[in-house]
């Protein structure tokens, strides 16, 4: 593997990408994987993208999948699927880093699924990011599609910061008996870029709960927009929480959608859009930091 | 250190200060009191650049700082804990202390000062500074802030509100210890008479003027008969503690 392409690498995955199991897609083709005792990752037959397979009461195990591209023009579409075991416990590092230097736009389409089998926890994190000198654009559209079964409990961290053209995001989920789907999200847009969330989780049993945390700073001429939809059908509990900073010419769309269809369920949305607060800047700036210093510290905060 | 000249102030075609003309020597504690409205906070504010006068001078240690930043203020040497604290997302107290320390302060370091301030600091360091915090821990913080900083000149605007008896107490002792540092002045907008007597000097305004500078001793009954001060009622149980 090249400079450039072990960079990216370790911007969205970290420098220890080659422990436990992992498989690594570079340029729309998997190029590394290993497999471990408790994860079997197999090549599916019918269409690009992998199966992983985590046995069930497996502890404390990671899977890395990173995606890289540095082929201008690539659209990739990769389809993976997750199974989870019973009381499996595991962290998985997922994420796509796009570096393009050409004028050709350069897009990859990751749908991911997630079946978690009763008690399972996964712990998933994903990481986008964009780099290169071209103007091709980066393009970037994960679809997260997740089935919670009883007591299962996923935590999602979704981080865009930096460099990604255009973005559609969505993530649907099924929530399941006492099972819990915690979802944070952090985006940081500038110059024209675009970046879209679709939130569509449905809590189907007693005791299911969703919690979405969204963070997202819009910068230059930029355009967010922010879709959620809960629907409670039982006794269980949603939240979701969308904050946004604004700043120059940007644009920031929060559509807030709560359903309820029991009259035990409890959802709750929140939003707020605005600029950084002229306090917080003033504050700062009576610490010693310039005007633009004190930006910087504030975003960086709301992002951490 | 600190010198006004002729400062006025107008918002909304009322006279907020009017010709305001002061002189606050390196080593000072004052205290400034009035009743609300008469332009204790932003005559504050004018000396950190927080709001801009309409005429006038401010100089600091010699300099014409009249058109310098808040930042370039802040740099100078002078300090503002603001009456209503600002909260802030993901970012900690922590975070906050090591930017007002401008330096890297261990947890430790960071510790014993929110410890100063009356907070038990391993329960607090690595808070967000956020609505999850009341508005006297947040108070407290805010304190803690300018006592970490070291400036030149100390400006805390009503430091008492919002604060419990027990840390009242710490706060009379952390204002004696910045004072104590050599050549820092302080200049505390208060309403209470605990702090009015620490003070080298009280400065009485009204209606945006300097009514009356004196030492407490010899215009703390006038001061009293014209701005009622809150006195704390501590019994000697509480201040064992």
């Amino acid at each position: 593997m090249e400079k450039i392409e072990e960079n990216l690498l370790e911007t969205i995955a970290g420098d220890d990408v080659r422990t436990g199991a992992y498989n690594i897609r570079e340029n729309g083709k998997g190029v590394e994987r290993q497999v471990t005792e408790n994860v079997k990752i197999e090549t599916k037959k019918d269409k690009s993208g992998i199966d992983i397979y985590v046995k069930e009461n497996t502890k404390f195990d990671i899977v890395h999948i990173p995606v890289i591209i540095t082929q201008s023009g690539l659209k990739d579409v990769v389809y993976n699927d997750f199974y989870i075991g019973k009381n499996a416990n595991v962290v998985i590092i997922a994420g796509c880093g796009i570096h393009n230097d050409e004028h050709n736009d350069t897009q990859h389409d990751g749908i991911h699924r997630f079946f978690l089998e009763e008690g399972a926890k996964v712990k998933y994190y994903e990481k986008h990011y964009g780099e290169g000198k071209g103007d091709g654009k980066r393009i970037l559209n994960p679809v997260t599609e997740v089935e919670l079964k009883e007591g299962a409990t996923m935590e999602m961290e979704s981080i865009q910061i930096k460099g990604v053209d255009s973005t559609i995001r969505e993530t649907k989920g099924k929530v399941y008996k006492n099972a819990n789907f915690v979802v944070t999200e952090k985006i940081l847009t500038h110059k024209d870029q675009l970046a879209k969330t679709i939130f569509d989780v449905d809590l189907e049993d007693k005791g299911a709960s969703v919690k979405v945390t969204s963070r997202s700073v819009a910068t230059e001429n930029s355009k967010q927009e922010f879709v959620s939809k809960v629907v409670g059908n039982a006794e269980c509990f949603g939240h979701v929480e969308c904050d946004a900073i604004i700043k120059d010419h940007a644009k920031v769309i929060s559509t807030p959608e709560i359903i309820a269809n029991n009259v035990d369920a409890n959802l709750i949305h929140e939003a707020a859009i605005g600029k950084i607060a002229g306090d917080q800047l003033i504050k700062l700036m009576t610490l010693g930091l310039t005007e633009k210093e004190a930006e910087d510290k504030i975003i960086e905060g709301f992002l951490k | 250190m600190l010198e006004l000249k002729h400062i006025m102030f107008e918002r909304d075609n009322k006279k907020i200060l009017n010709d305001i003309n002061l002189k606050i020597d390196a080593g000072k504690f004052i205290a400034i009191t009035g009743h609300n409205g008469s332009g204790k906070s932003t005559l504050a504010k004018i000396i950190m650049g927080i709001e801009k006068q309409d005429s006038g001078q401010v100089i600091f240690e010699g300099q014409d700082i009249t058109n310098k930043t808040i930042d370039e203020r802040a740099r100078m040497g002078i300090g503002f804990a603001f009456q209503q604290p600002v909260k802030f997302k993901g970012i900690t107290v922590l975070d906050l202390i090591r930017l007002s320390a401008n330096k890297k302060m261990d947890r430790r370091e960071a510790c014993r000062i929110l410890s100063q301030v009356g907070l038990c600091a391993k329960e607090y360091i690595d808070r967000e500074v956020n609505d999850s915090l009341s508005g006297g821990e947040l108070k407290r913080i805010e304190i803690a802030l300018l006592a970490v900083r070291g400036s030149k000149l100390c400006i805390f605007d009503e430091p008492e509100a919002g604060i419990d008896l027990w840390s009242f107490q710490n706060l009379i002792q952390v204002f004696e210890d910045i004072q104590s540092r050599k050549n820092r002045s302080t200049l505390i907008i208060s309403h209470q008479e605990r702090i009015l007597k620490i003070a080298d000097e009280i400065i009485l305004m009204k209606d945006g003027e300097i009514q009356e500078i004196g030492r407490p001793e010899d215009i703390l009954k006038e001061v009293n008969a014209q701005v009622p001060c809150c006195k704390i009622q501590y019994d000697e149980d509480k201040e064992k503690i």
